[in-house]
């Protein structure tokens, strides 16, 4: 201890003793944690990975492939910080992680291949991302899936589990509503600016359009200010930090507008990243003020909802729901109660299952990356919501709907998967 | 002992999977930890499936001649679960199935890696839950809460882990497979199970746990008592149960602490308090309602500044977050806390929390109190930076100072956590010679070669062993008090 050790991590954005020594090691987050859960090693869980933080600090563990091992397999939902006692910053500590291996770890060709090709051109531009979106669909729905899908061929190349995750990519992209305004129906309550979302634009356009008359219907003006981007987050669970701070930016440039009452998004992923804003833009000269601004006015859909509260719906719900929280919900956001209020209001019994609010292994991208482990996670996460016999299972946030769609599959279960969106859409 | 004895990973690979073995530098790393302060690294790390499997590491580990730490989640305090160095670490976290649920004996069976939390949630929908409580019940397993004799809050009114445990499958150092009593209430002959509860891994490995389900109360009243100062609030803890209530859980957070957990909790505590009394009452409702009464009136006989009750569930589980997370919550403020363990008789509680009082400002530290006031099981926290090497070395004068003040108020040296690797030392001040001797033959007739989680408990040989104090005979300690 007398010798000052030498960081393993290099100078800049890194895990700094003011955030790890938060963590007493006392090990209330292993339970909580869906891969400690799943794998039952130290290493894959929230205390292991701020140890291994440690220990790369402190010069004792090389920044190689077993810490990028364990910090890849981390899906980022946060789990650990609801229960953390201690106030460790676990998401801040992570990115920062992330940032130090994106910097300082070679991964393969091919890997740096198609991570520089997602994260630095297909996301951040919609046009490029557009493009990429109707391949995809040709695939879909040429019968080249079908095709694909029947002779084998997927299970052969062992991507089956991939393609039965992948979105359907819609015949109509969100982009076409960049710069339109939809006027509220009845009295005017609010006016809103609606983030379409780089995913969702592509393979949840109908979802965005169902927010959009869910709240006009509610009385608020809804825009769609033309010059959003991807709110950043796949670049910042990435490593990318520089690339999700120009998104920023560029978001806080579109629809920081003092006409706009709130910035809303039906994405838990890209609420909770926007309200980072300040956070990552707080050297920012320029920015650091405005960002401050932007994040008092970020809502999920649903947390706006229940702020303004909903008008008499036309129609009732009369179904057995179980809602599950998205992590970037309930662990990031601290919103848990809203949605479920939203559901009760238009009729929906609510029923809790066990672990509502333990993550399905969705995890942005993580259900193509760790695919073993996301499966592992989501099975045990299916069995506990058979055992409430739920006749719809909602949830809020695109990511988790997929994957539990992909779960009740797996369990051969009849249930519907819906955002929590969609069954308001119906009952207005 | 020998780091990488040749041949023993490739034979635990063959014993328990090929992914059920570290032995890489990067992962063992990763084993050196628990919740407490020592640190050592194992050799190699093995997740066991099932009881074969133990018995066949055991026979290997024996023929081999490698110490042996069992490990559940590693939340423990007084390094029960910290490897010799280069030792091999048993993970039980691959364990963790709930075996039987016996609905109407109100018994459970249950893998060493269950978490302890989690068999009270698997059984909450029959109206039943497992008593034994400790504030790391979200993480901590029944297999450590086993070797450890683990209390929490509620052993007040129900008794540590001991008292509900009725049977045990355990693996001994030869690999033997033995079982101890069953589901019966009373065990006949030698009470072997009530041995392996406590023996902190030393004699025997346990492989099932056949645990008792107590039927949740038909009503619960959670008080909270405010006071001026500690010596209040110390002083108001033998007052209740001299009045002849014995509450299920009575707790005490001095202000420091109370005001450090508020922070995170927001669970209501009084942020100008001198300090609070948690009280929880159960049983019939009309018992409860007049115990309530009763309570609230010797409080406020003491100078209370308030009673509080909690009006609901919701305001009842607040208050108990705070209570239960407190101590990683001092994470806030403090790189590093070293908490201890010591009992005293709870008429002593006054004087003791005077004693700490004195402790922390002799040695010049920050020292919060948050415990079971009413078994008299202290928990003073003490701040500290590793970085600071002098600093830490008077935080463990500061400690063995408290812990010895315990022993001459007729107290012991711990209460729950414990005695592991820190507090080995302190056994000779509670034990003569002689009642070691005796224990020590207990443990070799089991574990005679010390590959069973060694150098825990006992003194180090040639250490302390000229620090005899006076015979204390824990029983007849029991007794006179």
């Amino acid at each position: 201890m007398a010798e000052k050790p030498v960081s393993n991590f290099s100078s800049g954005e890194k895990p700094t003793w003011d955030l790890y020594s938060k963590c007493v090691h006392c090990g209330l987050c292993l339970d909580q944690c869906p891969t400690y859960r799943a794998l039952g090693t130290e290493m894959d869980s929230p205390r292991g990975r701020i140890y291994q933080m440690v220990l790369v600090d402190q010069g004792r563990l090389a920044l190689a492939d077993s810490f990028v091992t364990h910090i890849d397999r981390c899906l980022g939902c946060l789990n650990c910080q609801t229960a953390c006692p201690s106030g460790v910053p676990y998401g801040s500590l992570l990115e920062r992680a992330r940032a130090q291996i994106e910097e300082n770890y070679p991964r393969s060709w091919l890997q740096r291949k198609v991570r520089s090709h997602f994260y630095g051109t297909v996301l951040p531009s919609f046009g490029k991302l557009a493009r990429h979106a109707k391949l995809v669909r040709f695939y879909q729905r040429s019968g080249l899936q079908g095709l694909a899908r029947g002779t084998g061929l997927l299970k052969l190349l062992g991507v089956s589990e991939l393609d039965a995750l992948s979105p359907r990519i819609e015949s109509d992209f969100s982009f076409a509503d960049l710069g339109r305004v939809y006027p509220a129906e009845g009295k005017q309550r609010g006016r809103v600016a609606l983030l379409i979302g780089c995913i969702g634009s592509v393979a949840f356009a109908e979802l965005n359009r169902a927010t959009i008359r869910v709240l006009t219907r509610n009385g608020i003006e809804v825009h769609i200010p033309r010059s959003q981007s991807c709110c950043g987050a796949l670049h910042l669970h990435a490593g990318y930090l520089e690339q999700s701070r120009t998104m920023a930016r560029h978001n806080i440039d579109a629809m920081l507008k003092p006409e706009f009452d709130a910035i809303v998004t039906n994405a838990a992923g890209c609420g909770s990243t926007m309200k980072e804003y300040a956070a990552l833009l707080e050297h920012d000269p320029q920015y650091a003020k405005r960002a401050q601004q932007f994040v008092v006015k970020v809502r999920d859909i649903s947390e706006y909802l229940a702020q303004v509260g909903l008008v008499e719906p036309a129609r009732r719900l009369k179904a057995r729901v179980t809602y599950q929280d998205p992590c970037h919900l309930a662990h990031a956001q601290g919103i848990r109660s809203a949605p479920r209020q939203l559901l009760k209001f238009i009729g929906a019994e609510v029923v809790e299952s066990p672990r509502a609010d333990s993550c399905c292994g969705s995890a942005g991208v993580y259900n193509v990356t760790q695919n073993e482990i996301s499966m592992k996670i989501l099975d045990e996460k299916m069995g506990y919501i058979a055992s409430v016999q739920p006749e719809i299972v909602a949830t809020a946030n695109v990511g988790c709907m997929l994957q539990l769609s992909t779960g009740a599959k797996r369990k051969g279960m009849n249930t519907r998967v819906a955002h929590v969106v969609e069954l308001l859409d119906e009952a207005y | 002992m020998p780091v990488n004895l040749p041949g023993l990973v490739e034979h635990l690979r063959k014993i328990a999977g090929r992914d059920a073995v570290l032995d890489r530098p990067e992962d063992l790393m990763l084993y050196e930890y628990d919740a407490g302060i020592r640190k050592s690294t194992p050799g190699a790390v093995v997740f066991p499936q099932n009881t074969e499997q133990v018995s066949q590491i055991m026979r290997l580990a024996t023929a081999l001649n490698v110490a042996v730490v069992p490990r559940g989640a590693g939340t423990g305090l007084s390094g029960g679960s910290i490897p010799q160095e280069g030792g091999l670490v048993i993970a039980f976290s691959r364990m963790n199935r709930i075996l039987e649920v016996d609905v109407e004996n109100q018994r459970a069976t249950v893998r060493p890696g269950v978490v302890n939390l989690q068999l009270s949630e698997h059984v909450a929908h029959l109206g039943l839950y497992f008593a034994p409580d400790p504030s790391s019940q979200k993480a901590c397993t029944i297999g450590g809460n086993v070797a450890e004799n683990s209390g929490g809050p509620h052993t007040l009114l129900h008794g540590v882990t001991v008292n509900h445990v009725t049977g045990v499958e355990v693996v001994l150092p030869s690999g033997e497979i033995v079982y101890f009593g069953g589901k019966a209430a009373e065990s006949y002959g030698f009470d072997m199970t009530g041995f392996m509860v406590g023996s902190e891994g030393t004699v025997g490995i346990v492989t099932a746990i056949t645990v008792k389900l107590l039927r949740k109360p038909e009503k619960i009243a959670t008080l909270l008592g405010v006071f001026e100062s500690v010596d209040d609030a110390a002083l108001t803890v033998s007052a209740i149960t001299a009045a002849g209530i014995t509450p299920a859980a009575l707790e005490m957070l001095d202000g420091w602490t109370l005001r450090t957990v508020e922070a995170f909790c927001h669970a209501g505590y009084p942020l100008d308090a001198g300090a609070v009394l948690l009280i929880e009452l159960e049983g019939l409702r009309e018992a409860v309602e007049e115990q309530a009464v009763a309570v609230t009136e010797v409080c406020l006989a003491q100078k209370a500044r308030e009673v509080r009750r909690a009006k609901d569930e919701e305001e009842r589980a607040l208050l108990w977050k705070g209570r239960k997370m407190a101590f990683a919550a001092l994470g806030r403020v403090t790189p590093s806390y070293y908490t201890q363990d010591g009992v005293v008789p709870r008429s002593q509680i006054p004087a003791v929390m005077r004693h700490i009082g004195n402790v922390a400002k002799k040695y010049d530290l920050t020292i919060g109190n948050i415990f079971h006031a009413g078994d008299g099981n202290l928990h003073p926290l003490i701040l500290f930076d590793m970085r600071n090497a002098e600093q830490f070395e008077r935080v463990l004068s500061a400690s063995t100072e408290i812990l010895e003040f315990c022993i001459q108020c007729g107290g012991s040296i711990t209460g729950e956590h414990g005695v592991g690797m820190e507090k080995r030392d302190l056994m000779s001040r509670l034990f003569t010679e002689e009642d070691l001797d005796v224990m020590i033959s207990l443990r070799n007739a089991f574990n005679g070669r010390d590959i069973l989680n060694p150098q825990k408990i006992f003194p180090m040989p040639r250490m302390c062993r000229e620090i005899t104090g006076p015979s204390q005979n824990p029983v007849l300690m029991q007794e006179g008090m």
